[in-house]
């Protein structure tokens, strides 16, 4: 029997990754005092570029073409929200609006509306030696598709960058106070740029992982407010990669709970177990956000 | 750097991209071999084409949208980032639905009027959880309101599927209201109801509070320099932006519960096409006046009911609407961007 502990894991550690994969790019962003909302958009339309890219290039370019979508998303926020220091939140909810309206168009005009039996090549997991052999955890966190293992990279990665690297500290600087880090010869506007990028590659990342790692097609509104819960984690995760990536897990632990609860037959209607992972996160939010870890600008229109 | 040359390339780049939207859209249209002349033609028919279209299409589509960009308007001109306005709308349309079918043997007027006013109250509830996230723990609301959504769109989905569903239980929706629930139509060959009219009685009603009361200046002044506001010593901040995002709360609410008692009859899953978030833009385009909400609604209304007619006579997805809305936010907030951060008070 496999075990309701080992399935459970894996299912965690399953919706997991592509929220961390965006939560980590966001925490890059906001990091750098700006808020991206339209992550959502952006995961969005890696999702569909993803499907796009792996009906004509495989699994490689399925990859490839969510991340230059992730980023191409990302480009539209960039230019309204830093080169002319327009609301990051009304840009963020506009360019999300944008996605969701051209994907949907893009997907019906080149896959009908009955496009959901498309088969694409999809990728499958790959076990790790002996740490898959681990009882319980081990096949729920080492036997997933490369994609995980990447996310798991990107951790320390991002910790070493951010906290050990002279460049790192810059973009601290610029999130805690762009006219100080201005003063100090930071070149702020593109920093913030190459940051909302990166943000966008990842989170396309995320979306291209939804369709090529989980789902194995596309759905119109298919990333389903990952993109918003990843924002809510690098909030949830104090704005640290280890935080973020811990959070992502928490949430990922929440809603495999509906599966247990569907298992276990407690009589618990399935849409309050849904439910519960934004509640929780909600609530874990209320506990972190009054204490210190928010970059000081964040979400500030930066007019100096 | 303000009004420097790199922000004025910045402005004509953004209007250059925006042109691009547009363009692209129309081209990518006639290039996946839709006709976009008959196209344009239904949209135009679908929402003034003929009294019908514009009254019971236009006219009925603009009702949740005057509402909820009221709420949306009202919220933002103090200073609070009200995404939830979606949430608030399912909240009281849910409420509104238990009322209606609770008290079925209640008179009309009783009916009618307990229900409105359940679903103001219900939404004004939902956007108080997050009011207050927002007051003692400095919770964002953009981030709480938008989990608040999911949350309400699941409590819906349970409703409709639980205790409130139909007495078959085979579709996941409630049982039709009484005749008694629903409001009442401006005659009987139109679908327009009187949810249009209460629609833009709140709005006049807010842009009077808004401009010739005490509590109107503080709303704005809460919003328009926060710092001032305090520093000034008459204004409590917190406690002024708290109220002001429950009674942005209770409009939206209200929508809910006047598009289920005035159109569907019945609540149901996906009952919003996203009215919420197109509120968005019609607070937006409105720059955020009251009275004008009234007029972006009736546009983003025509939109929306013509390109549910672009759909049917010509094919054309009608989700590529929601194109053209973030097409008009963003060419607002490029337009207007200096203001845009004075309204929400977070230029720095």
């Amino acid at each position: 029997m496999i075990s309701v502990g080992s399935a459970f894991v894996a299912s965690a550690v399953r919706t997991a990754t592509p929220l961390a994969l965006a939560a980590l790019g966001e925490l890059v962003v906001e990091r750098a005092g700006v808020i991206n909302i339209s992550l959502e958009g952006v995961v969005l339309f890696g999702a569909f570029g993803a499907l796009a890219g792996a009906t004509h290039g495989g699994v490689a370019g399925g990859f490839a073409a969510g991340v230059a979508c992730g980023i191409l998303t990302a480009t539209v926020f960039a230019v309204f929200a830093v080169g002319l220091r327009a609301d990051q939140i009304i840009t963020g909810t506009a360019v999300t609006l944008l996605a969701f309206g051209a994907t949907g168009t893009l997907y019906r005009a080149f896959y009908g509306a009955q496009g959901a039996a498309l088969s694409i090549p999809t990728v499958g997991p790959v076990a790790i030696p002996v740490l898959s052999r681990i009882p319980v955890v081990g096949p729920g966190l080492f036997e997933q598709p490369l994609v995980t293992y990447f996310m798991y990279l990107l951790i320390p990665l991002l910790w070493w960058w951010m906290f050990r690297r002279a460049v790192g500290l810059s973009l601290r600087a610029i999130g805690e106070s762009p006219a100080a880090a201005r003063a100090a010869g930071i070149a702020v506007g593109r920093f913030r740029m190459l940051a909302i990028l990166f943000g966008g590659a990842v989170g396309g990342l995320a979306g291209a992982t939804l369709v090529l790692a989980q789902a194995g097609t596309f759905a119109e509104g298919m990333s389903a407010g990952r993109g918003f819960v990843a924002i809510a984690i690098v909030v949830l995760g104090r704005w640290h990669p280890a935080g973020v990536a811990l959070a992502s897990l928490v949430f990922g632990g929440a809603s495999a709970l509906q599966f247990l609860v569907q298992s276990l037959g407690l009589g618990i209607p399935y849409q309050l177990a849904l439910a519960l992972p934004y509640v929780l996160t909600l609530a874990g939010i209320a506990g972190v956000a009054g204490r210190a870890g928010a970059p000081a600008s964040l979400a500030r229109i930066d007019d100096t | 750097m303000r009004g420097a040359p790199r922000g004025l390339r910045a402005r004509w780049g953004a209007l250059g991209l925006l042109i691009a939207i547009v363009a692209a859209t129309t081209l990518m249209l006639s290039l996946l071999g839709f006709d976009v002349m008959r196209a344009g033609h239904a949209l135009v028919n679908g929402s003034f084409g003929s009294w019908y279209a514009f009254g019971s299409g236009t006219l009925v589509r603009a009702t949740p949208l005057i509402l909820t960009g009221l709420a949306v308007s009202l919220a933002f001109q103090s200073g609070v980032f009200n995404i939830g306005a979606e949430g608030q709308f399912l909240t009281g349309a849910a409420a509104a639905s238990a009322i209606a079918l609770a008290g079925s043997r209640a008179p009309a007027w009783v009916l009618v009027t307990g229900l409105l006013v359940g679903g103001g109250i219900a939404g004004a509830a939902w956007a108080w959880v997050a009011a207050e996230l927002r007051a003692r723990f400095h919770v964002l609301e953009v981030i709480s309101t938008i989990m608040l959504n999911f949350v309400a769109a699941y409590l819906v989905s349970f409703l409709v599927r639980g205790p409130l569903q139909e007495r078959t239980h085979i579709y996941p929706q409630t049982a039709s209201f009484v005749i008694a629930a629903r409001l009442p139509r401006f005659g009987s060959t139109t679908r327009l109801h009187i949810g249009f009219a209460i629609a833009c009685a709140a709005c006049v009603v807010c842009w009077w509070v808004l401009r010739y009361t005490a509590a109107g200046f503080r709303a704005r002044v809460a919003g328009a320099n926060a710092d001032a506001a305090k520093s000034a010593g008459l204004i409590d901040v917190r406690r002024v932006t708290t109220r002001v995002f429950v009674v942005s709360g209770a409009l939206a609410g209200l929508a809910g519960a006047v598009e289920v008692s005035g159109v569907t009859y019945a609540l149901y899953e996906n009952i919003s096409p996203g009215f919420g978030y197109t509120a968005i833009a019609v607070a937006l385009l409105a720059r955020l006046d009251a009275l004008a909400v009234v007029g972006t609604g009736i546009f983003f209304g025509a939109l929306e009911a013509g390109a549910t007619a672009m759909q049917r006579d010509a094919g054309v997805p009608s989700v590529v609407v929601s194109v053209v809305e973030a097409a008009v936010i963003l060419g607002m907030v490029a337009a207007d961007r200096a203001r845009v951060g004075r309204w929400t008070g977070r230029a720095a």
